[in-house]
């Protein structure tokens, strides 16, 4: 029974509940028991905000997650805040445009992926958390990188059209991005 | 087999509520149960239905009770404070014997508490609440599926019976996604003679009326009354048995706090621990049978709530105080973890107390 607990932290804006909705839609399309859990209330009013995905191969019993067995931080408070709640041989995406501090605990495995920069220098500064996604996704065959133009095009609102290439092009960014 | 979706627990109820025919949704917006009205605003115009945002608590459970008063199929939804400004026109609902469908999606309390998810309405719900000798349907999910069948359900219990059926759900089934399958079923439909649905000269006045100023026609009312509330505590309690078979100690647990409880129970039965859990999934009825069939084979139970221990009552009164009763829990917006219950099912098994 495989069971992958994510967690994503970062500020509100940083479209931390999205990639956690990308995640969880990618493991429906993947026949895996999903939930999906938000922060909310005023803490997503301009705090941070964080979001808990998990992906199993039975039925999800809580879907609160004490111990991820990812961790994705998109600001120092987060990763400073989860760090050592992470499981022993873990892993942890860290946006390292934004946080200049490291991972120092032996046990897990850190990723260091400049997300923001790398989307800024793109020009397509809101989607640093899909090239964390997509770096994740290159990291974990069991979620496999097909398919995820399928997904893409579920949550992108027919109004916002013009965002499903751009969230499809940070995904392969993040895909062939090499720590 | 329909496709599997991700959709909020909150959304599931309202499309659950459009799918069962209702077309009248009367509310006021509160954090945790908002999507119901931006589901029900969004939806409502496009089938025909009516989504009012009331100017109050008061005035939509109000509207809720005149809609179901002229026959039709009406719920509103609100978290904790908003259900305790909702409570006289409960009271009223089940004085004059109609049907409605309440939400409460709660939150920590008493008063303006917080906006995190909490069990603490348990007493509310089941107990009353409101005035008056009444009772309430009381249906408690755990996943974003139940909040849709329970919807459902609860406007076909609430329609059977012409009583209250109210949706106990918390802030984090409510706000949380999982995949949930819509069946294409036809709503059930119930005759409902009893509406104001004009007389067109054909046929006597009907009056709904939750007044009756001489005792004596008021306590026949009220008898009357239990002998319906009778039948639902014969025909309609619901719950789930986990691991029940050769248990020896029972953890008893609704909704979020029941996963939570799942998980402890995993985590206990991988270390030998003969343990298993009863899940109600109607509050009122509660599973009498079920409690107190468990309190003649297992040592103790463990009650898990997200409160400071109010079903806890309920499980010592239906097993009848044979077997001691642990309480774990956590209120205010917090949630125990699978390893605070699992060390509550450790202190049981030590019978420590």
């Amino acid at each position: 029974m495989k069971t992958t607990q994510i967690l994503i932290a970062g500020f509100g804006g940083q479209g931390i509940l999205f990639s956690g909705k990308f995640l969880a839609y990618k493991g429906l399309m993947e026949d895996y028991q999903v939930s999906w859990l938000p922060s909310y209330g005023p803490e997503m009013r301009g705090g941070t905000a964080n979001c808990n995905v998990i992906i199993s191969e039975s039925p999800v019993g809580s879907p609160i997650i004490t111990t991820p067995d990812v961790l994705i931080a998109m600001n120092t408070p987060s990763l400073q805040k989860y760090v050592d709640t992470v499981v022993s041989g873990g892993q942890i995406y860290v946006d390292s445009s934004l946080i200049d501090v490291k991972v120092e605990r032996k046990d897990v495995e850190a990723f260091y992926i400049p997300a923001t920069q790398m989307a800024k220098d793109a020009g397509i500064t809101t989607l640093a958390n899909m090239i964390i996604v997509g770096h994740l996704l290159e990291n974990h065959p069991e979620l496999s990188f097909d398919g995820t133009a399928d997904v893409v095009e579920k949550l992108v609102p027919p109004k916002k059209a013009a965002l499903k290439e751009l969230n499809i092009k940070a995904l392969n960014m993040g895909k062939d991005y090499k720590n | 087999m329909a496709e599997r979706i991700l959709m909020k627990g909150n959304e599931a109820i309202a499309e659950a509520a459009i799918r069962a025919g209702c077309r009248h949704y009367f509310g006021y917006p509160i954090t945790p149960q908002t999507e119901i009205a931006a589901y029900m605003a969004k939806k409502m115009p496009k089938i025909g239905g009516v989504f009012l945002q009331a100017e109050s608590e008061i005035a939509s459970i109000n509207m809720v009770y005149g809609a179901s008063a002229a026959g039709m199929r009406v719920m509103t939804s609100s978290s904790s404070p908003g259900i305790s400004l909702k409570t006289e026109g409960l009271s009223y609902i089940a004085g004059s014997d109609v049907p409605a469908l309440v939400v409460n999606v709660q939150r920590g309390g008493p008063g303006l508490g917080g906006i995190q998810p909490s069990q603490s309405d348990y007493f509310q719900a089941v107990k009353g609440g409101g005035h008056g000798d009444y009772r309430m349907i009381v249906l408690a999910p755990a996943s974003v599926q139940e909040m849709a069948s329970l919807t459902i359900k609860g406007f076909d219990l609430a329609d059977k019976y012409c009583m209250t059926s109210m949706i106990l759900a918390d802030g984090t089934i409510g706000q949380m996604m999982e995949p949930i399958v819509f069946e294409d079923e036809e709503p059930k439909t119930y005759e409902k003679p009893w509406a104001l649905t004009g007389t067109e000269c054909k046929r006597p006045h009907n009056i709904i009326n939750s007044l009756y100023l001489k005792p004596d026609e008021l306590e026949k009312k009220n008898f009357e009354r239990y002998e319906k509330y009778k039948l639902v505590e014969e025909n309609e309690p619901m719950w789930e048995e986990y691991m029940m078979e050769d248990a020896e100690i029972c953890v008893v647990a609704f909704g979020i706090a029941s996963r939570v409880a799942k998980n402890a129970v995993v985590a206990a039965r991988n270390e030998g621990i003969k343990v298993g859990l009863i899940r109600p999934i109607t509050l009122w009825p509660f599973p009498k049978e079920a409690i107190s069939a468990a309190a003649d084979k297992v040592k103790s139970f463990v009650s898990v709530e997200l409160n400071m221990g109010q079903m806890i009552e309920d499980v010592r009164l239906y097993s009848q105080c044979k077997k001691p009763v642990a309480l774990c829990n956590r209120t205010g917006g917090m949630i125990p973890s699978p390893d605070q219950v699992l060390e509550s099912i450790h202190k049981a098994e030590k019978g420590e107390f």
